[in-house]
This record gives C-alpha cells, sequence and structure tokens, in this order.
C-alpha cells in the first residue's frame, strides 16, 4: 500500500521533470498524467479508509545517515490523501483545458506536479526531516507557480510576500520539531510520540506550531499573504492552494496537536477557538470588502480555516476534559470540512478560471449577466455558492451543522471561561455563516446575473468540455456528501478513532440502517437532519406547485422591458455594483473593524466634471501588526546596511570580537 | 424546576432591571432614555418591595417608595422638563456606536458573573445572582456615562449606576434603613447639582454637548473639526 | 402499516394546513391593523382573492431574465411551505419533522432568501441591487440571532428537534425563566425583521428610500408575484408556528394522541395564531419605521439579547 503510493508521488515528480523539459507540446500528457496519478492515489486512500485502515510505515535508505526517509500512512493520513488528491485529480482535468490560456502555459507544467507530489509527501512523511523537506518544497513550488504570471502587476508583490511568510512559517515548523525531538533528537515521529515534551517546553512547540502551521494555513493574524498569493497563481493551481495547501496545513496541525504533543491542555483549545472565530468573521469581512473574485474567494479561505480550527479547537478542548465522544463529534466535523471546503473552494475558482478565461477579468465590477453566455458555468458555480454559504442541500452545511451540535455541548464543559466561550464562538461561527450567504449572493449575483457591464462580458463564450466537465465533478460531490453525509463519516471515523480512540458517538454501535437516511449523531431525540429528504420532499414540492400553478392557473409569458418602478434606465451602469452591495454591511460592521469612510464629492449645480464617491477603508492587521514590523525591518536593515562598507581591518575586528564573545559563552555556559 | 415561585419573581424583576440598563444603552432619543430610566426605577421599586414582602422586612418598603417616588417619578419628570425647556429632545451624541456599546455590555454582564460566582459559592442563589446582577447594572451605568457625550445622559446613567447599588442592598438581608435614606439623599443632592450644572452649562456654552466643554478646556483642540 | 398510513396523513394534512392558514393569517393582521388606524380595511379573505387574481395573470418577465429568475418563485415557496409544515401546529406526530431539526429549519429559511436576492439581481435594475442588499445585511445579523435563540434553548435541553423541545417544556413546569424571556423576545424581533415587517420594513410601501423585500420582487408579476407573495405569508406563518410551538406548546397533540387530541391541538393552534395576528397588529400600528440603518442596531440588539440569554442560562443553572 505505501509503496504504491510512494511509486506514484514519485511518477508524480518524474512528470515534473518531463513537462520541465518537453515544455509547451506535453502540456496535456503532463496534465492527464496528474490527474491519473492523483486518482490512482483517491483510490488507494479509499481503499484504505474503507477496508483495513491500520498504519503500515516504510524508512528508505536516503536523506540523513542516522535518521533515513521515514514514511508512514494511517487513516488520518489517508483521509487528507483523499481530499489533496480528489482535487488534485480534478485539477489536472481542469488544468487541460485551462492551462493553455495562461500567459506562460509551461512555467506551470514542471512546478504543478511537483507541488502535488510535495503535498502528498507531507502527508505520508513520518519523521520530521522528510516532514520538513516535502514542506519547504510544497512551499517553492507554489511560490513559483504564484510567479507564472509574474507580469502582472502586483504579483511580484504578491510571491516576495508569500515568500518571506512561506520562510517564516516554516523556520517556526523548524523550531517546533526541534523543541519537539528534546535534547536526544528523536526526529522520528514514532520516537517524539513516546515522550513529547511537558510542561513550558510542550507550550512552546505548541505555540511554534500554530504559528508555522496557522501562516501556512491563513489563520488571522497570520494570513495576510493568502489573499495576495492565491488569487495571483493560474487558477487551477489557486485552487489547489487555497482548497488543499492550506488543508496539508492542517493536516500538520492536527498531526501535531492530536498525535505527537500528547495531552494539552484546555487552555490551547481555547486558544483555537479564538483565533478560529476571529479568522471566520475576520476572513468572511474581508471578503464582503472585495470585488476581485479571486481576492474574494481567497478571503473566504481565511474563513473557512477558521471554521475548521474553531472544529479542532472544540475537540481538544472536550479531549481535555475527557469528553471523547463528543471530541471526536467535534473532529468530525472539521476533518469533514477540510473536504468539503476542498471541493467547493476548488469548484470556486475553478468557476472564476472559467470567468477569467472567457473574459479576461477577474474584477466583478466588469462582468454581468454571463449565466445567458455561460450557463453551464453559472449553474456550477450557483452550486458551489450555495454549498460555501452553508446551505442544504449541499456539503457546506453538513459540516457547519455537525460544528454546531458539538458547540450546544459547551455546557458538559466544567471550565467557566469554556461556558462562556464556546457559545461566544457559535455566535461567531453563525455570523460569518450569514455574512458568507451575504457575500456569495453578492459574488454570483454581480458576477452572472444582471445585465453585462462591459463589452468583454456581453461577448463572454462557454469554457471548454474539460473544464465544465472538472468543476461538475466536484459539484457532484458537493451534492453526495450533503445528501448522505453518512458514508462520508464512515470514511473518516477511522481517523477520528485514531486519533482520539472513540469513534463517531453515532458509530459507537454498529451503524443503524436508518441512519443513512436522517443524520444524527447524537440520537434522533437530540437532533437530526436528513438532506435526502428535505432534498426529495423540495423536489416533489416544487414540482407541484409548478404542475399546479400552470395545469390550473396559467402558463403564459410575456417578455417586455424591465419596469424599475417606472424609470427604466438601460445603461448598465445603473445598476448594484459589487461595493454598492456590500455597502450596507460596510456600514453596519466596516465602520469599526476597518474604519470604513465613505466620502461623497458632489459638484456644484453648474459644474461639469463627475461626481465622485470614496469609501476609504484600512485593514487593521496589516496596519497593526505587519507595517510596524516592516518599518522596523527597514530601520535595522537600514543601520545594518554601513556594515557593508567598512574596511578590511573593521571586518577583521567584527569577527575578530565574534569569536571572542562565543568562546566567552562556551565558558560561561560550562 | 427545585426552586420556588419567590426565586423566580425575585429572579424576573432583577433581570429586567438589568435589562433595562441595556435599554439605556439602546436609545437614541433623550425622552427614551428617561422612559426607560422611569421603568428601571420602577423595577428596582417592585424588587424592593418583593424583597421587603419575602424577607420580613417592612423597612425595604421605604427603600421600594424612595425609589419609586424620587427616581420613578420625580427626576424623570424634571429631567424630562429639562429637556423640553432646552428643547435638546433630539438625539443622543454617542462617543461609541450603539452595537459597540451593547457588546461591550454583555462583556461587562459575564464579567461580573464570572467575578462574582465564584467568589460567593458558600452564599444563597439568591445573594449570588444579585451580586453578579447588581455589579453589572454598576459596571453599564458606568458605560453609559463615558460612552454617552450629552450631560443628561451622564446624569441618568449615574442614577442607573445607584440602582444597581440598591438592588445589591435589598438583597443582602439586614441592610439597616439608615444607608439608604443617606444614599437617597445623597442622589437627590446629586440631582440638583448636576441640573444647575446642567443649567448653567446651557447658559454659557448654548449646548450640553460635553465636547464643547472639552473643547473650552483645550483638550480636544486637535480632533474637532 | 397503519401507522405509517396515519403518519402520512397527517404530514399531508399538516402541508395544507399551512397552506390554507397562511393568507388567512396575513388578512387577519392587515384587517386589525386597518381597523386600529381607523380604517374599515379589506376583508379577512381579500388575500386569497389577490392570490388567485395574480395567479390567473399572465406573468410578464424582463427581456433579459434567466431561467434562475422564473423558477425561483416556486422554489422559494416549496422551501417555506415545507419549512411551515416541518414546524408541529397542532401535533407533535409528523414523520418529516426529523428531516430538519430547528438549525436546518433556519438554514431552508437562509436558502429560500438566498434564492430570493439572486432573482433580485438577475434583471440588473437598481431596485433589485437595492433590494437584495438590505435583505443580506438584515439576513446576516437575525440568522446568527436566530441561532442563539436556538442555542438557549438548544443548551438547556440539549436538543434541536422541535418535538423534543415542545415535550420537554411541556413536560416541565417551566415557570418564569428569565433565559427563555430573553430568548422569546429576541425571536420575536427576529421574526418581525425576518418576515419584512413594521418597524424593519413595510410590506405596503413602494418608497424607493424605505423598501426592502418588496425592492427585490419589484419586477415579478403574474404567478410568480403570487407564489413570491404567498412564500413571505407562509414565512410570517412559519415564524408565528416557531414561536407558538417552542415557546407555547400547550395543547400540542402528543405522538400516541387520538382524533380528540388532535382536534382540540387544531382548536389551540388557531387561537394561537389570532393572539399572534392581533399582538402582531397592535404592534404594527403603534410603530413607526425605523431608518434602514437602526436596522443593524436592532438586530445586534437581538443578536445580544440572544447572548444574553445564553450567559443567564448558566446563572439559573448553577444557582
Amino acid at each position: 500500500m505505501l509503496i504504491a503510493i510512494l511509486a506514484t508521488i514519485a511518477t508524480l515528480l518524474a512528470l515534473g521533470a518531463f513537462g520541465a523539459v518537453r515544455g509547451r507540446p506535453a502540456s496535456d500528457s503532463v496534465y492527464i498524467g496528474c490527474a491519473a496519478a492523483c486518482g490512482a492515489l483517491v483510490v488507494l486512500a479509499l481503499f484504505m479508509l474503507g477496508g483495513d485502515s491500520s498504519p503500515r510505515s516504510l524508512a528508505l535508505p536516503f536523506g540523513l545517515p542516522w535518521l533515513q526517509a521515514n514514511f508512514r500512512v494511517d487513516a488520518l493520513a489517508a483521509w487528507f490523501l483523499l481530499a489533496v488528491n480528489v482535487i488534485g485529480a480534478a485539477a489536472g482535468v481542469y488544468g487541460r483545458g485551462y492551462g493553455p490560456h495562461g500567459e506562460e502555459p509551461q512555467r506551470v507544467l514542471a512546478c504543478l506536479p511537483v507541488f502535488l507530489a510535495a503535498m502528498n509527501l507531507v502527508v505520508v512523511a513520518d519523521d520530521a526531516f522528510v516532514f520538513l523537506l516535502a514542506w519547504e518544497f510544497m512551499s517553492l513550488s507554489s511560490w513559483l507557480l504564484v510567479l507564472a504570471n509574474h507580469r502582472q502587476p502586483g504579483n511580484s508583490h504578491a510571491a516576495l510576500v508569500y515568500f518571506v511568510m512561506a520562510a517564516f512559517g516554516t523556520a517556526a515548523l523548524l523550531l517546533a520539531f526541534g523543541v519537539l525531538a528534546g535534547f536526544e533528537g528523536n526526529y522520528r515521529f514514532a520516537d517524539i510520540r513516546l515522550g513529547p515534551p511537558q510542561g513550558w517546553l510542550g507550550g512552546l512547540a505548541t505555540a511554534l506550531v500554530l504559528i508555522g502551521a496557522g501562516s501556512k494555513a491563513g489563520l488571522v493574524p497570520l494570513h495576510a499573504w493568502l489573499p495576495l498569493a492565491h488569487p495571483a497563481a493560474p487558477s487551477h493551481v489557486s485552487a489547489l492552494m487555497s482548497g488543499v495547501m492550506t488543508k496539508v496545513a492542517i493536516y500538520g496541525l492536527v498531526r501535531i496537536l492530536f498525535d505527537l504533543s500528547g495531552d494539552l491542555g484546555w487552555g490551547w483549545g481555547a486558544v483555537l477557538l479564538a483565533l478560529g472565530g476571529l479568522s471566520a468573521v475576520l476572513g468572511v469581512l474581508y471578503a464582503l470588502m472585495q470585488h476581485d473574485l479571486k481576492v474574494l474567494l481567497a478571503y473566504h479561505t481565511v474563513e473557512n480555516i477558521g471554521i475548521i480550527v474553531i472544529g479542532l479547537g472544540l475537540a481538544l478542548v472536550f479531549k481535555a476534559n475527557g469528553l471523547g465522544p463528543l471530541a471526536a463529534l467535534a473532529l468530525s466535523a472539521a476533518l469533514l470540512h477540510v473536504l468539503n471546503h476542498a471541493l467547493f473552494k476548488s469548484l470556486l475558482f475553478f468557476g472564476a478560471g472559467a470567468v477569467l478565461v472567457a473574459t479576461g477579468e477577474r474584477d466583478m465590477e466588469r462582468q454581468g449577466g454571463l449565466i445567458h453566455r455561460m450557463p453551464r458555468t453559472a449553474t456550477l458555480f450557483l452550486v458551489g455558492s450555495i454549498a460555501i454559504s452553508a446551505l442544504p442541500p449541499f456539503n457546506g452545511f453538513v459540516s457547519e451543522w455537525l460544528t454546531f451540535q458539538a458547540i450546544l455541548n459547551g455546557p458538559s464543559l466544567p471550565q467557566w471561561t469554556l461556558k462562556f466561550a464556546v457559545p461566544v464562538t457559535g455566535a461567531m461561527l453563525a455570523l460569518a455563516a450569514a455574512l458568507a450567504a451575504a457575500c456569495f449572493v453578492k459574488a454570483f449575483g454581480v458576477t452572472f446575473l444582471g445585465r453585462p457591464r462591459s463589452p468583454e462580458a456581453a461577448e463572454a463564450h462557454e469554457v471548454d468540455s474539460a473544464m465544465t466537465g472538472a468543476m461538475a465533478a466536484l459539484a457532484a460531490l458537493c451534492l453526495a456528501i450533503g445528501l448522505v453525509p453518512t458514508l462520508a463519516i464512515l470514511l473518516l471515523n477511522p481517523a477520528v478513532g485514531l486519533l482520539l480512540g472513540t469513534p463517531f458517538p453515532a458509530l459507537a454501535d454498529g451503524l443503524d440502517p436508518s441512519e443513512w437516511l436522517f443524520f444524527a449523531p447524537l440520537g434522533l431525540q437530540r437532533s437530526s437532519y436528513s438532506g435526502l429528504i428535505v432534498l426529495v420532499a423540495v423536489t416533489i414540492v416544487t414540482f407541484a406547485v409548478v404542475e399546479g400553478v400552470h395545469r390550473l392557473a396559467s402558463a403564459e409569458i410575456r417578455r417586455g422591458p424591465p419596469w424599475d418602478c417606472g424609470f427604466p434606465d438601460p445603461h448598465p451602469a445603473t445598476q448594484y455594483t459589487a461595493s454598492s452591495f456590500a455597502q450596507p454591511i460596510r456600514r453596519v460592521f466596516g465602520t469599526l473593524i476597518f474604519q470604513a469612510r465613505e466620502h461623497v464629492d458632489m459638484p456644484e449645480p453648474g459644474e461639469s466634471r463627475a461626481a465622485r464617491f470614496e469609501a476609504r477603508l484600512v485593514d487593521p492587521v496589516w496596519d497593526g501588526l505587519y507595517a510596524p514590523i516592516g518599518r522596523g525591518l527597514e530601520w535595522l536593515t537600514s543601520r545594518a546596511n554601513a556594515l557593508q562598507f567598512l574596511t578590511i581591518r573593521r571586518y577583521l575586528t567584527l569577527v575578530f570580537a565574534a569569536l571572542i564573545v562565543l568562546l566567552i559563552a562556551v565558558v560561561l555556559s560550562e | 424546576m427545585l426552586r420556588g415561585f419567590e426565586f423566580d419573581i425575585a429572579h424576573t424583576l432583577s433581570t429586567s432591571v438589568l435589562l433595562l440598563s441595556f435599554a439605556l444603552l439602546y436609545q437614541r432619543r433623550l425622552a427614551g432614555v428617561l422612559e426607560a430610566f422611569a421603568l428601571q426605577a420602577f423595577f428596582v421599586a417592585a424588587a424592593a418591595a418583593w424583597q421587603a414582602y419575602t424577607q420580613n422586612a417592612p423597612h425595604l418598603f421605604v427603600t421600594a417608595a424612595i425609589a419609586l417616588t424620587f427616581k420613578g417619578l420625580i427626576i424623570p419628570i424634571a429631567l424630562m422638563r429639562i429637556v423640553r425647556r432646552l428643547n435638546i429632545h433630539r438625539s443622543i451624541e454617542t462617543a461609541l456606536g450603539v452595537n459597540l456599546t451593547l457588546l461591550a455590555g454583555v462583556g461587562l454582564v459575564a464579567l461580573s458573573i464570572v467575578l462574582v460566582f465564584p467568589v460567593t459559592a458558600a452564599s444563597g442563589a439568591l445573594t449570588r445572582e444579585n451580586l453578579a446582577l447588581a455589579l453589572s447594572i454598576v459596571l453599564l451605568g458606568l458605560l453609559m456615562m463615558i460612552t454617552r457625550r450629552n450631560a443628561v445622559t451622564q446624569v441618568v446613567g449615574f442614577m442607573s449606576l445607584e440602582n444597581g447599588l440598591i438592588l445589591a442592598a435589598v438583597g443582602v438581608k439586614g441592610m439597616p434603613l439608615v444607608v439608604e435614606m443617606s444614599i437617597a439623599f445623597s442622589v437627590l443632592i446629586a440631582f440638583i447639582v448636576f441640573g444647575m450644572f446642567i443649567f448653567r452649562i446651557r447658559e454659557r456654552f448654548d449646548t450640553l454637548d460635553l465636547q464643547y466643554l472639552e473643547r473650552f478646556r483645550g483638550e480636544r483642540s486637535r480632533e474637532n473639526p | 402499516m397503519r401507522g405509517t398510513a396515519i403518519d402520512l396523513a397527517l404530514q399531508i394534512l399538516q402541508l395544507s394546513l399551512v397552506l390554507v392558514l397562511a393568507p388567512a393569517l396575513t388578512g387577519l393582521t392587515r384587517r386589525l391593523r386597518a381597523r386600529l388606524m381607523g380604517r374599515k380595511g379589506p376583508g379577512l379573505f381579500q388575500p386569497y382573492r389577490d392570490l388567485v387574481k395574480l395567479l390567473r395573470k399572465e406573468a410578464v418577465l424582463a427581456e433579459n431574465a434567466s431561467w434562475l429568475y422564473r423558477s425561483a418563485p416556486y422554489m422559494i415557496f416549496a422551501l417555506l411551505w415545507l419549512a411551515a409544515a416541518l414546524v408541529p401546529t397542532f401535533t407533535t406526530r409528523l414523520p418529516l419533522s426529523p428531516a430538519a431539526d430547528l438549525i436546518a429549519l433556519v438554514a431552508l429559511i437562509g436558502a429560500a432568501r438566498f434564492l430570493q436576492a439572486l432573482a433580485g439581481m438577475d434583471v440588473g435594475t437598481s431596485f433589485g441591487g437595492i433590494g437584495a442588499s438590505r435583505e443580506m445585511m438584515i439576513a446576516s445579523l437575525a440568522e446568527p440571532a436566530m441561532l442563539l435563540v436556538i442555542f438557549t434553548m438548544a443548551l438547556f435541553i440539549q436538543s434541536t428537534s422541535i418535538p423534543s423541545i415542545a415535550e420537554f417544556v411541556l413536560s416541565q413546569p417551566v415557570g418564569i425563566r428569565v433565559s427563555f424571556a430573553l430568548a422569546l423576545i429576541a425571536l420575536i424581533m427576529v421574526a418581525i425583521a425576518e418576515s419584512a415587517r413594521i418597524p424593519v420594513d413595510n410590506p405596503a410601501t413602494h418608497l424607493e428610500l424605505t423598501m426592502v423585500h418588496e425592492a427585490m420582487v419589484l419586477e415579478y408579476s403574474g404567478r410568480h408575484l403570487a407564489l413570491i407573495e404567498a412564500a413571505s405569508m407562509m414565512k410570517l406563518l412559519f415564524y408565528v408556528s416557531l414561536i407558538a410551538g417552542v415557546f407555547a406548546p400547550w395543547g400540542l397533540a402528543p405522538d400516541d394522541a387520538g382524533i380528540d387530541a388532535l382536534a382540540i391541538g387544531a382548536c389551540v393552534y388557531a387561537a394561537k395564531l389570532i393572539v399572534a395576528g392581533t399582538l402582531l397588529s397592535v404592534f404594527e400600528a403603534s410603530i413607526a419605521k425605523m431608518r434602514v440603518f437602526r436596522v443593524g442596531e436592532y438586530l445586534g440588539g437581538a443578536l445580544l439579547l440572544g447572548l444574553l440569554g445564553t450567559i443567564f442560562l448558566y446563572v439559573s443553572q448553577s444557582l
């Protein structure tokens, strides 16, 4: 099993080399190869999750001589392999259609397979060395992919910020593993698991992991790079970065916090809850303020990572208090949302890519009416929008519903702080979900509905079947998980059992046949939901109403110009735009968080200049955290700059002084 | 379930007082503020009367009567007359948005509960709850005083703070009447001082927005347009 | 077998009951409000006549309306009808009730609103955009407030299924529970905002600055408009039944009830609707509509009441 997985990963690496050598003519074969390899990995992961999920490990004789390269695949790794490779396969199919539209498509060909291989390797790594190596490969290959369209303004800045943050994150993880490994240098995960550091060292390791993996996942306030870097890449890569790479970071978090670190106190769970709630609300509020479709989607990743982290925090809190079944419920919610978010976020990025191909524009203010010219893309994007807004019958609702169920069990916790913190987190989650719906009404409504706002949008064409096919597959999966969530829970249950020792509550004593229909994690008396019944009932009722109305009342249709309260204006600029749609929400929430200020410059009667409306937003995280750090660094480097222009004698003095200081340090430490 | 009817009534009355503190923060019109304040005083009086009845402590009836006459009737009516005469019933200048103030208020309530409950674990249910609620009401009164710029709302904030004190006093058995009388009279005196103050401010500055007073002292000269 | 048949019959009965009663509730509030304002007002059955009239007319579609615009009224109506039919009105014996607990019901309403807002943006007029944008702003606060109300109930009862909550409230001599009262106030505030009533929105206005719901559906006509109108009536009925079923579940026939209990349940339900309609019209007649941006504060207040209710729950539980 593990050998087959590693062999497939090696194939991906070979594909990267092939793509680098052959360049543009190899486009089709590289993309199809990626799709096939990822498809094979999906099958292997399913095989493992559905059948014998016992861990398998392997040590290959390369890497550090005293460590070798250790690999291991268990149920948790298999679940993340599934999430990574479902999207990888879809991105391969989609890329076949999308890739050639890029600026320099050959740049993507070499990096994409390597990127996919690196993400898979992170998941199957079983020692800190392989883990960090794969992690860095993942960062670097995605960094190159961000630079694929390097001529577009802003992309090189995005790449720079990404590079700095990725380096910072890896450094934090490196230190974290250093602490976890202890003084003996036990870099194998198996050794770390046996004796994780205790006391303040354990706390230090957890904090470093949160910084390292959190910055990769895009947790507030370490998210600053994400909305810059993800949209800059080609759309199928954006989908992979937003949908999957952030999940690999979550994998790192889960692996270290739940598997390697032993028993963490409830305090860390509370920290996760706070960070998750903050990310969820801030992420969606940022997203609402955007009018670039891909940037909006990237900010939504921050929100969804927040939701996942809330689930993880709840799981930690319940676990620390010995409430195994509830911890299993919360962890299942988080892991399910990992897959769900990967599915619908990739679907949405694919849709944004299709719009980009069709109109050449990412700015929503220049779209409109695409539902007429791109009916299939529009329908599939609508599916993704409903799913991400956590509305039934799609999958996004199921995982948020599960998270709510875990939150409702907050009173079982003994700590007063948590008793208050958990419902407050629930309120933040609810707020984020409701705002997400508003955000996607805006995204879908402005892009696909209404009248075209630019000639490009008016002349758009539907994209090819490879792209729509990939989107349709993801949409179908979104629906399937939404209708029969029990299946997905069955698949991820081994991972939950591995980490917590208790299965998903409803699966504790075998599966009741009725539970296929009604999804009731804690029993029907407590709470239940059935996407399938809801969908069937709504469909039956809808058709009954359509039939009834058409037969009994009237079925006539007349087309005419829009009424618009008697004053229709044919100019498309009179429509609501993305920023005008967000205005009420900007006023209610933005005044506080973004210090949003609106300024209207109205010309006097008789003046011929145009009226201007300006809305100014301040990014609190960027201005409050990054800008001061940046200024500090600049100050430091400008001071240090003088060191470049010294005489040789002074350089020697510096070196000598450093040597003496080190020697003194050695003496003192002994 | 296990607790009696008496407790439920007391619980409801004191919660209503707290809720009206939130109503004070929520209101944007001075008339609304004064109505909510009168209603709060009424509930405080009712809570005191209920305690008088259940604890069999007739002196608490005096407290209730004082609260009702002074804070429920005389002071709101007098303030209303001031507002009418100065023609300032329109709107309240907030230094902090209404929603944010309310959010801060909920935070303060949670804080007082977390603060009071572990400390008073040994006391009776009613005492614990009354103390927590009274502390919340005091904090909310302070919050109102710092987040509303109008002089009248500052007076109301101060008085509602004092309502919290009364609530705490009636919940604790054996509170002597003298203390309450002195509190009531100090409030009355405070009211008179404030009232004269309001007229003086108005005479000098033609407004009751305390911002202007601050500017007069040169504190906010940079910020103001 | 016989039990299943009765189950099914009751569910279908419930579906038809809410369908029949929804316009009556709206008619009742309109008539009472008119009376309170010194007008004679339309008869109780005017909404039925309006709906039938609209249904019979041909539908005029804007030239650039898409399939979403045409199908939205049917889906919105179906979603709200189903949601209303899943709330216990006269009996808790509803076989489909486990398909959607309270959270899922909120999400069903959310899905209907999502479609409605999209349909408002479809034709590309400025009014549609205004309506959709304001509706989503209102919803972004109303939905969390609603969920917090549910939290308050669920944290206490440990369940989000309405029949369980109703049973619990019935079986316990719940006296004066302050947090429940707070939750009730918050829920009423949310219900008023969500079903587009005064003071948040005025269903009778076509004044551009104040429209929310009406602005979204401005372009609809004929049978589509009829369905949208019927859906709004259904939404009002949904909230009234929800409040009645959760906070005042008296008279609800239990699962094993006979025909007499069912009849009593139906009568009590009718009485509850009349009381709710009367209270609503009195409230609406005595209050003025607020500015749109005051709605944020109003619903923020509801949200915080819900939160306060949750906090108080711990207070009264730990005492």
